[in-house]
């Protein structure tokens, strides 16, 4: 093909591995994030850490108050989020699809989506903790908890119930099966792992959250766990937050374990659920 | 499937009605069919709760202080005793802060997301796209942990007057933070691009960079612009990222290097402290979560509307 | 013009020539083998009922094939008696030099009437600005569609109606002057008056180019090629001059599909 011009290799060959390193780069500073956090607070992590409370001396603290915390909070949270995120997502996609409601609905939980995190902390400092006399308990931060990974409950379980195909639910029907009957019996066991799936990931999202707990009021230095849904109440991250707060370098060796701790939970939360989903839809299919 | 909610509809309008056993059904279905309504108007009342709780606070606010403080002011300090109510330091400093995020998060979003849509093997893309998303799912308290404890201290070998608490930081670790959100949104809108419009370019002799970055590009662009401005508003909005690392106070200033305070970081620091209910400083918090609200919100919904007609177009 | 007016054109050399290609869509091979002379400055229509492969065949030429995910070709074809698919062709560049229309009008959403007939040049970025007024005027007269848009080139191209954006396409084309312009069923997404105004812009082009023309439409093959291949599951059942081809075809399965028992 003489005659032609040459085409300028070198210069797609440039903007290829450029892109490349767009997608590289985020990762490897992550991957330097963990590597940096294990690195400084590995020396801190034991037994003790673990089941201690924390302490003014920072090599003595743990984060036993912060683990039970969160640990009430996720129970809480689930308790309230997936009831009320599940019904909404069926109310949505098997009742009322096409209704000019449902379709503001829709909006709504679009936006709502979008809402910063601080902003449902406000919702819930002046609606549970101060409205509805809640104070700064465990049961008002779950509350606000609940509102925040709402959206994503509603999102991920209607996008697990588009995936059962229409012709399943026709079937049902044509067998004489009512409109409960067919969610009930065909359309929520085939829509299960997904909304489990989904339901887990929000559930870790919720943990991971120290923003709305800051608003709401978790304490910041406890040195009890929680022995009631009115009980004041801290978290993994505030904890985490507290120390990382302090100028102190030695207690930056507590934050620093301390997130591996949140890292790790989350890394589980998010492994169970994806081993969940895997093993829940081979028994489907 | 607009047909399908016809379908769905057929048989409970076939229930006989009567004192018969499928009427007493009927009224379980019915009474359940209204539990869940009731969830999805939860979802509303949750927007209405949170309008409520933000207009109730800032109008008593307004009452006390009026609304010419607010905007005309250029000091901001609700704290002191010598009491100023202007938001713009804060505005400034969250807008300082998302500038910096977004600087980081354009060129590495839409790179990757070019690189994932146009220039990875399929193989390769599979494997992008979770890792990405990691990034978004790690929680905000341990990028500040980061951001403060790592990324400043290597700054500062680099840029000797950069101060312990900074926006810039805070920011470059919000860009990597929000990088996926662009690259996962922006990936979707050059994925969406018609095939078509590739071959017309290679048909006339183009090679593959210039195709996609003067046709798959630009035709694209409506939905990069959505995924930018939403990762922008997700900036915007971020809170402990910028409450660790990038300091508590608040100025009017563009340069990255000295502390600054966003809005967010405002509300975290008046929330670590003992305000009680009812003082003008407790009010101050839902005025600024007010602007943050309206602020955020103007974003998503052009954002929205962009990405719908993008879709639309295509 | 009617099917018997042209006289068969003089023999013209052969500026394409198919030889044994066979393609595939991953395990699936869609040509078995074809052979297909395509003489320059000329019109060969390749016809066949839909799946038969003839859009393979056709983006096989300019090596647009192997640009779908899975899919591979083999046998030879050359240009100008030089293998297009040997090591040293840069399929690109060979893209210069074989241009294509698709089926659907593709304007490039984002660009003018005037940029998308210099787009092209833009992409490949062999455009002289001094002269890029003159490309303009000159592949939009050459497309029929200068006296339709010379007022409102800066207007967007999917402003047009459908005839005129595939009219801006054969422009866009012809704006990087190819030797070669292959079209895949061009007229399909057309209605009769613009299916019309292609034709009748095909037959002047073919002074000028060797053009290749996929259709499923056999009065459109007959009424604007010289020659026609009628492919059948991937396989090349008859070649010849169109008038023979459909006044006395030599296999009974052409005459079955020109006088409409399948396809």
């Amino acid at each position: 093909m003489s005659g032609d011009q040459a085409r300028s290799h070198t210069g797609e060959r440039l903007f290829v591995l450029l892109a490349a390193l767009a997608v590289a780069l985020p990762l490897l500073v992550l991957l330097f994030l963990v590597l940096a956090v294990g690195h400084e607070g590995a020396g801190r992590l034991s037994f003790d850490f673990l089941t201690s409370y924390p302490s003014r001396h920072a090599e003595r603290a743990g984060i036993l108050p912060g683990l039970v915390g969160s640990l009430w909070l996720m129970v809480l949270t689930a308790v309230i989020a997936l009831p009320l995120g599940v019904g909404a997502a069926i109310h949505l996609e098997e009742y009322g699809r096409r209704s000019r409601l449902s379709r503001f609905i829709e909006v709504n939980i679009a936006n709502l989506a979008g809402v910063p995190s601080i902003v449902y902390g406000l919702l819930g400092l002046g609606l549970f903790v101060r409205t509805l006399h809640m104070g700064r308990s465990v049961l008002a931060g779950a509350c606000t908890l609940a509102l925040l990974v709402l959206p994503m409950v509603v999102l991920v379980s209607r996008e697990a119930l588009r995936t059962v195909p229409l012709s399943l639910r026709e079937a049902a029907y044509a067998l004489g099966a009512t409109r409960l009957q067919t969610i009930r019996h065909v359309v929520l066991p085939m829509a299960y792992p997904g909304i489990l799936t989904g339901a887990i990931l929000a559930l870790a999202r919720a943990i991971g959250e120290t923003a709305p707990l800051v608003v709401v009021g978790a304490l910041t230095y406890v040195t009890f766990v929680p022995d009631g849904l009115d009980a004041p109440f801290t978290a993994l991250p505030i904890q985490i937050f507290n120390w990382v707060s302090r100028p102190q370098s030695a207690f930056v060796v507590d934050a620093a374990a301390g997130i591996v701790v949140l890292l790790v939970t989350m890394l589980l939360l998010n492994g169970v659920a994806i081993y969940l989903r895997n093993r829940l839809q081979k028994k489907i299919s | 499937m607009p047909a399908s909610s016809e379908i769905l509809a057929m048989p409970t309008q076939a229930q006989p009605a009567g004192h018969t056993p499928q009427a007493a059904a009927s009224r379980i279905e019915r009474v359940i069919e209204a539990l869940l309504a009731a969830c999805s108007i939860a979802t509303v009342l949750t927007t209405a709760g949170i309008l409520l709780v933000l207009a109730v606070e800032t109008w008593s606010f307004l009452r006390e202080v009026g609304i010419g403080k607010l905007l005309f002011d250029t000091e901001w300090t609700p704290l002191f005793a010598q009491k100023h109510f202007g938001i713009w330091p804060l505005v400034a400093g969250t807008c300082l802060t998302s500038l910096c995020a977004i600087a980081v998060a354009l060129p590495l979003g839409v790179l990757s997301a070019i690189f994932m849509s146009e220039l990875a093997s399929p193989r390769l893309r599979k494997w992008c796209k979770p890792l990405l998303e990691i990034l978004a799912g790690v929680p905000t308290i341990v990028y500040g942990y980061f951001a403060l404890v790592v990324v400043t201290p290597i700054l500062q070998r680099m840029i000797p007057d950069l101060a312990g608490f900074n926006a810039l930081s805070a920011g470059l670790v919000m860009g990597i933070m929000i990088t996926p959100i662009i690259a996962s949104l922006a990936e979707d809108a050059l994925h969406a691009v018609p095939k078509g419009l590739r071959e017309a370019a290679y048909a006339l002799g183009a090679s593959k960079v210039p195709t996609i970055l003067r046709v798959v590009v630009p035709a694209a662009m409506g939905g990069i612009a959505a995924s930018v401005i939403i990762a922008v508003s997700r900036a915007v909005g971020e809170t402990m990222i910028v409450a660790i690392a990038a300091g508590q106070q608040p100025r009017l200033t563009l340069d990255p290097r000295v502390p600054i305070e966003t809005m967010t970081a405002y509300i975290v620091q008046v929330s670590m402290g003992d305000t009680p209910a009812g003082t003008l400083e407790y009010r101050t918090i839902f005025v600024v979560g007010s602007a943050l609200f309206l602020l955020t919100l103007a974003m998503n919904v052009t954002s929205y509307k962009l990405a719908k007609r993008f879709r639309r177009a295509t | 013009m009617t099917l018997n007016s042209t006289p068969p054109p003089r023999p013209s050399p052969i500026k394409l020539n198919v030889d044994g290609v066979r393609a595939w869509f991953g395990t699936n091979r869609v040509l078995h083998g074809v052979d297909l002379p395509i003489a320059e400055r000329s019109v060969t229509a390749i016809i066949g009922p839909s799946g038969c492969g003839k859009s393979t065949l056709i983006r096989c030429l300019n090596r647009m094939h192997e640009l779908s995910e899975g899919a591979r070709s083999e046998g030879s074809i050359t240009l100008d008696g030089k293998d297009i698919y040997s090591r040293e062709v840069d399929p690109v560049l060979l893209r210069r030099r074989v241009g294509m229309v698709f089926q659907k009008p593709n304007p490039f959403p984002s660009m003018s009437v005037r940029d998308n007939v210099l787009a092209g040049l833009r992409l490949t970025g062999s455009l002289d600005r001094t002269r890029a007024d003159d490309v303009v005027e000159k592949a939009l007269r050459d497309a029929a569609l200068w006296d339709e848009v010379k007022d409102r080139l800066g207007a967007p191209g999917l402003g047009l109606s459908g005839g005129q954006q595939q009219r801006l396409c054969i422009a866009r084309s012809l704006a990087v002057s190819p030797e070669v312009l292959l079209m895949d069923e061009p007229c399909s997404a057309l209605d009769p008056s613009a299916t019309s105004r292609i034709e009748d812009l095909i037959h002047a082009l073919r002074a000028t180019y060797t053009i290749a023309i996929v259709t499923h439409h056999m009065q459109q093959a007959a009424r604007v090629s010289d020659y026609t291949a009628f492919l059948l599951s991937g396989d090349l059942v008859e070649f010849s001059e169109t008038n023979r081809l459909f006044t006395s075809p030599r296999d009974s399965r052409t005459e079955d599909y020109i006088t409409g028992k399948f396809g």
